[in-house]
């Protein structure tokens, strides 16, 4: 497995040689030592590698991952998995905001908590939070599923699309047009399945509820003009 | 004898004119803000108000059709591994599939081809078609992010982060349901009919710090092959140049008031951002201060529409302009040829502007298939590349009458200015004197 310590190896070096791999080579799994906030790790992966990173990383932390699987032993700063087209990204400890914003694939399993805007402008993407998140998250979040099993805080979903919004615990506020809904066979089984990709046990998904979008600013209307 | 009182004719008010009660009736009766295409329409300072001096006992001409003015230019030598070469300093700015149909984009990517420049996506995400018939194309990184994703932004040959925008420096964008087709609707993961709004601040950084990671990651993904370019529109175009150069920008595109948009409120064109004219020597002046005019290549847009603009534009220290209006307008954007049915949505040829309602009868603005079978990408793109040229070679007259073998050679002392308002913008001497409004702190 090659081994890349950030203290002495330069970024760009590991972040190239993730998307060239030579050919007949079966050194796919990657571990980074030392990444002490470093930014950008692991940006732009765009084959099937399989990524450690021991220690905590700066922004962006596998931006737009295509088809690696990116796990973070430590906690992320803003912007994890931005982007992510597919694949899997798991954060140990917490996230900082953003993450996974705008993502339009793969799986962003984050074990401790996340800031703000935590999926802001979600477009695919399914995303996993463990603990709580914070404020304005899944803003603008166009498709894809959150689901939170801690709590959620303001303005959850404002000016929510089609994303799917699932929270175990207490929503502080939820944002315009933002609404809680029915729980259907189908959410649950979509649950279901989510957590257990996730590695989530003993929760089940009838203890959550569901939010999504009244689609009451879909279409511009200024007898809604209070809502913005 | 006859006698009568003589009376003063009717007066209207010079602040209550017709345009602003026609307004007032309007706003009354719809209750919503009038929302356009365009730039500003109202008469700010420009390049109308300067002049060249052309050539004196103290310059000498070159001869027009034997000495050669050169009019090349190359973006992004300052971090990019491969920089753009462009054969004219003009380009084409970032217009969105969606705002404009497919064969229009098409056009542009054909017409910049054949002039030998870039043109720029927008919006909505790269098409197939644009890539394939844009030479040089720019990848926009817009907040909404619509269409966003790695293997775009490594097919293209620039990637330009969108700040700001002339037409509305602040504001975001909203695509109205009527041009949302199942092609629009699947490039931008929403669904068909509704309103598109687009964020105005990225979703995933605030401020020139975090700009500077977000542009360490779109080279890291692209590796270090691409010019990043930083759009920002006319607002405080010192400390906005001067924070771009600190993110890391290898090109600031520098965009004034005239600069159009797609879509946005009447009172934001109208009433927010600065005159082109009054951008580029701030601009220039930050990138002085930091020793990084010309290694930081300054591309201005918003109203350039002659060669005499281009000129203009690099004289006062531009490396490149960018055009929008004056392409879509050479492509057949309010054509006099569609009178009628400009009549009949309530308009006339020249101020057609309701772009976002996707009617244009040219078949530029629009989603309607059978409206935008109407253009001819072929023949646009002739026409466009037409145009690119011709304001090539009065660049180059204008450049070569002022003794220049290169457009970039042009600078501010080959200017006087006709107007107090342009000679203080532009820091060029009032026509006559040596002086301009603010010159030794006078």
């Amino acid at each position: 497995m090659p081994v890349f310590d950030l203290s002495t190896t330069p970024l760009r070096e590991f972040n190239s040689a993730l998307r060239n791999i030579p050919e007949g080579s079966n050194d796919f799994s990657f571990e980074v030592l030392n990444p002490r906030g470093s930014h950008a790790v692991a940006a732009g992966i765009d084959t099937p590698v399989t990524v450690d990173v021991q220690g905590s990383v700066g922004y962006y932390c596998a931006g737009m991952n295509d088809g690696g699987i990116v796990t973070v032993h430590g906690s992320a700063g803003p912007g994890v998995a931005e982007n992510m087209m597919s694949g899997t990204v798991v954060v140990e400890g917490d996230a900082s905001q953003y993450a996974g914003a705008t993502g339009r694939g793969g799986l962003l399993v984050i074990r401790g908590n996340a800031s703000s805007r935590c999926g802001i402008s979600m477009k695919g993407i399914d995303i996993v939070v463990l603990g709580n998140i914070g404020h304005m998250s899944a803003f603008m979040g166009q498709s894809g599923h959150l689901v939170v099993l801690g709590d959620a805080g303001e303005a959850l979903g404002d000016s929510l699309y089609e994303a799917k919004l699932f929270v175990r615990g207490k929503v502080k506020s939820l944002g315009a047009d933002c609404v809680e809904k029915d729980m259907r066979p189908e959410h649950l089984a979509k649950l279901a399945e989510l957590l257990e990709k996730a590695g989530v046990s003993g929760v089940r998904p009838e203890e959550f509820k569901r939010y999504g979008s009244a689609r009451k600013l879909y279409n511009f209307n200024i007898d809604n003009a209070d809502a913005y | 004898m006859s006698y009568h009182n003589p009376h003063t004719p009717p007066r209207k008010s010079a602040t209550f004119d017709d345009y602003t009660l026609a307004e007032i009736r309007r706003a009354a009766a719809t209750g919503i803000y009038d929302i356009r295409g365009g730039g500003t329409k109202r008469k700010v300072p420009h390049f109308d108000d300067l002049l060249f001096l052309g050539a004196s006992m103290s310059r000498y001409p070159l001869e027009g059709y034997r000495e050669k003015c050169e009019t090349s230019v190359t973006l992004g030598t300052r971090f990019a591994r491969k920089p753009i070469q462009l054969k004219i300093p003009i380009t084409i700015a970032g217009m969105s599939f969606g705002a404009l149909s497919a064969p229009a984009k098409e056009a542009l990517g054909r017409g910049a081809t054949l002039a030998g420049t870039s043109t720029t996506t927008g919006d909505g995400g790269m098409t197939d078609e644009e890539r394939g018939h844009s030479e040089i194309l720019v990848y926009q990184y817009l907040p909404s992010r619509y269409g966003m994703n790695p293997r775009d932004l490594r097919r293209a040959d620039a990637i330009e982060v969108v700040v700001g925008q002339g037409a509305k420096p602040g504001g975001g964008g909203m695509l109205l349901g009527q041009k949302i087709s199942d092609r629009v609707a699947e490039m931008r993961t929403l669904p068909k009919g509704i309103d598109q709004r687009s964020a105005c601040r990225h979703p995933d950084w605030t401020g020139p710090d975090d700009l500077e990671i977000k542009i360490l990651e779109l080279r890291e993904i692209t590796d270090w092959e691409k010019p990043i370019y930083i759009k920002i529109g006319g607002a405080r175009p010192y400390y906005d140049t001067a924070l771009a150069v600190k993110a890391g920008a290898d090109v600031v595109v520098l965009d004034g008031m005239q600069g159009g948009t797609a879509a946005t409120q009447d009172v934001f064109i109208e009433h927010v951002g600065m005159p082109t004219l009054a951008c580029i020597r701030p601009a220039v002046q930050a990138l002085q201060d930091l020793g990084m005019h010309r290694k930081v290549q300054l591309v201005v847009s918003g109203g350039i529409r002659s060669g005499a603009d281009v000129a203009k534009a690099l004289a006062l220290g531009a490396d490149a302009v960018s055009i929008g209006t004056a392409a879509l307008v050479a492509i057949g954007d309010n054509d006099p040829r569609w009178e009628d049915e400009y009549r009949a949505l309530g308009s006339t040829a020249g101020a057609y502007d309701d772009w976002h309602e996707g009617k244009d009868p040219a078949g530029i603005t629009t989603q309607d298939p059978e409206l935008a079978s109407r253009l001819d990408p072929v023949t646009a793109g002739r026409k466009l590349a037409n145009y690119l040229k011709v304001m090539t070679l009065e660049a180059q007259t204008i450049a070569r009458a002022c003794g220049k073998n290169h457009l970039h050679n042009l600078e501010p002392e080959d200017l006087c200015a006709l107007t107090l308002e342009a000679a203080a913008m532009a820091q060029v001497p009032l026509a006559g004197t040596g002086w301009y409004p603010g010159k030794n702190g006078f």
